[in-house]
């Protein structure tokens, strides 16, 4: 946890230009099962007038549409706070329009490059077809996450450079290119898995949580790994 | 009708004929199949059937069917009006509605937000009618400020009367696109969707509510001369004439609802005195905010599609002692994604009974538990009554809370209920 606290603090990164779709979850999600643990959280949530704080624990960025997502970028690098959050090893969780404009380069709606805040290796571009449905994608062993499930909703192909690893093998679905789904490099993760990508996938949520504190005990079955186990279903 | 061309004619006698047979066989209400049956014979069929008549469309996220509504109803008093009621809002319901109405010189269609450009344009509109916009089935419409964007460009190039609410950013942004406009202060509950300026990108500052600028280009307001006031139930006309509104349907969404099509009757010269009493009359919108009385329970029917209309329908709850069944499904006229279930703050509920119901009620009991609201699971609303009764002898209301498909499994249920 961060040095300046003893609450876990989750920040989430301009609620009113990212937050398409749900991106809420991720939050409430993350609180719950600290919580549950007995580990106390502070929520902050930083607008877009706002200074980003380095001192955070994770780092939550949603999804957008063209605009704001151009706007939230030029934000984020102008203010310089996420990064040096990044570099002093918070977790941060950047979830489609959010994934792409923390990377080194991501494409506006002709496709144009532009600078993202460069916290992880992969570039960005517009694809051919819209990518529209559930996906299914088996997360790198190294994380013991398992089995992800969740929506998405993007244009986007993203290219992963050398020091980014692919968060996931896509089963359904496109994420970055129809082979790899999401990235991450070090406690910073992306992914095309839109709105609550935490809520319906517990194990993604408490790989974030042990990140910044480490072992956690596990929690009993709930309503969380129920809807995990029947979108799996549904999709395959 | 004897005005159409021979070819138009036929094109809209050979889609009345596919309407009756959807109606007969009981698949619908027959204006979907009408229409595009209709158009195959004769492409520019809803520009010839919108010839000579004064015709208004009405477009929003929320409250379409339901404005459409109240507003036939206040135009009534000039004589026929051609309407597509029952929510056939794309090009093919039209032109069974105008079909339908041969004779109408005045027509009040609800247009679906994608086709609001294209209908303007061929039907060459008087007056449009816009409400609000917000986040709503994004996996199959349009990003709303694309769709804003969109509206503004068609309203450049028309000569139509905007009736717009100001209240609302983007739909505000696009109505001032248009040449004339009447400006409503019809309120703004969720306000997720428009925190960033339509025009610039900026954050808009937004207080005192309903007041909005953006501090960056000086996009703001613009001055209502209409005005609805929840507090105190009533409407303040361009001559601050304020009058009673007393509906018969329930909440500030439908509040805004009536002062809109007040403000659209006016402009065809009604004047709101008239207007009032006819849309008091109104009680339901094809089975929205319908009451059927079961086992001795009168069942509250509410409609709501997205966060925005979500958050409006538990505004209207009846106190705590009324349980409540939420209901969502997500097939394609719901949106396939349920995401959206995240958007939307339950702790309201608390303290309250609820049920989950629906093929997504997993995804139901999730967000509730994540918001620490006690809620049962259940298969049926008649279950859920019997179960209920037995416990507790003198129950006697029930409110159900379901989007699109959902709602109209359960209005199917009980008979097609208007």
């Amino acid at each position: 946890m961060s040095d300046t606290s003893s609450r876990l603090r989750i920040v989430w990164i301009y609620p009113d230009l990212l937050s398409t779709y749900g991106d809420r979850g991720n939050v409430l999600i993350l609180r719950r099962r600290a919580e549950l643990r007995g580990i106390a959280t502070e929520i902050v949530h930083v607008h877009s007038s706002d200074a980003v704080p380095v001192e955070g624990d994770i780092y939550l960025l949603g999804g957008g549409e063209d605009r704001p997502q151009i706007l939230a970028a030029e934000r984020l690098r102008a203010d310089g706070g996420l990064k040096r959050a990044a570099e002093r090893g918070a977790a941060v969780l950047a979830i489609c329009a959010g994934y792409q404009i923390i990377g080194e380069s991501y494409g506006d709606d002709a496709d144009n490059p532009l600078p993202g805040v460069g916290i992880l290796d992969v570039r960005s571009g517009r694809g051919e077809t819209r990518a529209v449905g559930e996906i299914v994608a088996d997360v790198d062993p190294n994380l013991g996450v398992g089995r992800i499930t969740g929506f998405e909703n993007h244009q986007g192909r993203t290219a992963i450079g050398p020091n980014a690893v692919p968060l996931s093998r896509t089963v359904r679905g496109i994420g970055n290119d129809g082979q790899t789904e999401g990235a991450y490099q070090g406690q910073v993760l992306g992914t095309y898995l839109h709105g609550p990508a935490l809520p319906r996938n517990p194990e993604l949520a408490d790989l974030l949580l042990r990140w910044r504190v480490g072992a956690i005990p596990p929690l009993p079955p709930s309503w969380g790994e129920r809807l995990h186990e029947e979108r799996l279903a549904a999709a395959l | 009708m004897s005005e159409l061309p021979l070819r138009a004619q036929l094109a809209a006698a050979l889609g009345k004929g596919a309407a009756s047979l959807s109606r007969a066989t009981g698949r619908g209400d027959g204006s979907v199949i009408g229409g595009r049956v209709a158009l195959k014979v004769e492409p520019d069929l809803l520009a010839k059937l919108a010839r000579g008549r004064r015709l208004t469309l009405v477009s929003a996220t929320n409250g379409k069917t339901t404005t459409t509504r109240l507003i036939a109803a206040a135009l009534r008093e000039l004589g026929e009006i051609a309407t597509n009621e029952h929510g056939a809002n794309m090009p093919t319901g039209h032109i069974t509605a105008l079909a339908n109405s041969p004779d109408a010189r005045i027509g009040v269609l609800e247009v679906d937000e994608k086709y609001l450009p294209q209908v303007l344009r061929e039907t060459n509109a008087s007056v449009v009618v816009l409400m609000n916009l917000s986040r709503d089935q994004m996996d199959r419409a349009s990003e709303i400020n694309l769709l804003a964007k969109k509206w503004r460009e068609a309203l450049q190039k028309s000569e139509t009367h905007v009736i717009a609410n100001a209240d609302d950013p983007l739909v505000a942004w696009a109505g001032l696109g248009a040449r004339y406009a009447t400006w409503v202060s019809a309120g703004q509950r969720w306000k997720e969707d428009s925190w960033c300026c339509p025009e610039c990108g900026g954050h808009l500052k937004r207080d005192p509510d309903p007041h909005w600028e953006c501090p960056e280009c000086g996009l703001r307001r613009p001055e209502a001369t209409w005005a609805v006031d929840n507090a105190t139930d009533s409407v303040v006309d361009p001559n601050d004439q304020r009058m009673p509104l007393q509906l018969n349907l329930p909440g500030d969404a439908n509040r805004a609802n009536a002062a809109i099509a007040l403000a659209t009757a006016a402009a065809y010269g009604i004047h709101p005195k008239q207007s009032l009493p006819r849309l008091r009359e109104i009680h339901s919108v094809a089975g929205r905010y319908t009451s059927v009385v079961t086992n001795g329970v009168e069942v509250r029917l509410l409609l709501a599609k997205n966060p925005a209309g979500w958050l409006e329908s538990f505004a209207v709850l009846d106190p705590p002692r009324v349980p409540v069944i939420l209901s969502v499904n997500a097939q394609i006229p719901d949106g396939k994604d349920t995401s959206w279930l995240w958007d939307v703050d339950y702790t309201v509920l608390r303290g309250r009974r609820v049920f989950v119901m629906g093929e997504r009620r997993t995804d139901l009991a999730l967000r509730l538990e994540t918001d620490e609201v006690p809620f049962e699971i259940a298969d049926r609303v008649d279950q859920v009554i019997a179960g209920l009764k037995s416990e507790q002898p003198d129950l006697t209301k029930l409110d159900v809370i379901a989007n699109y498909t959902a709602f109209q499994q359960i209005r199917t249920a009980y008979g097609r209920v208007q």
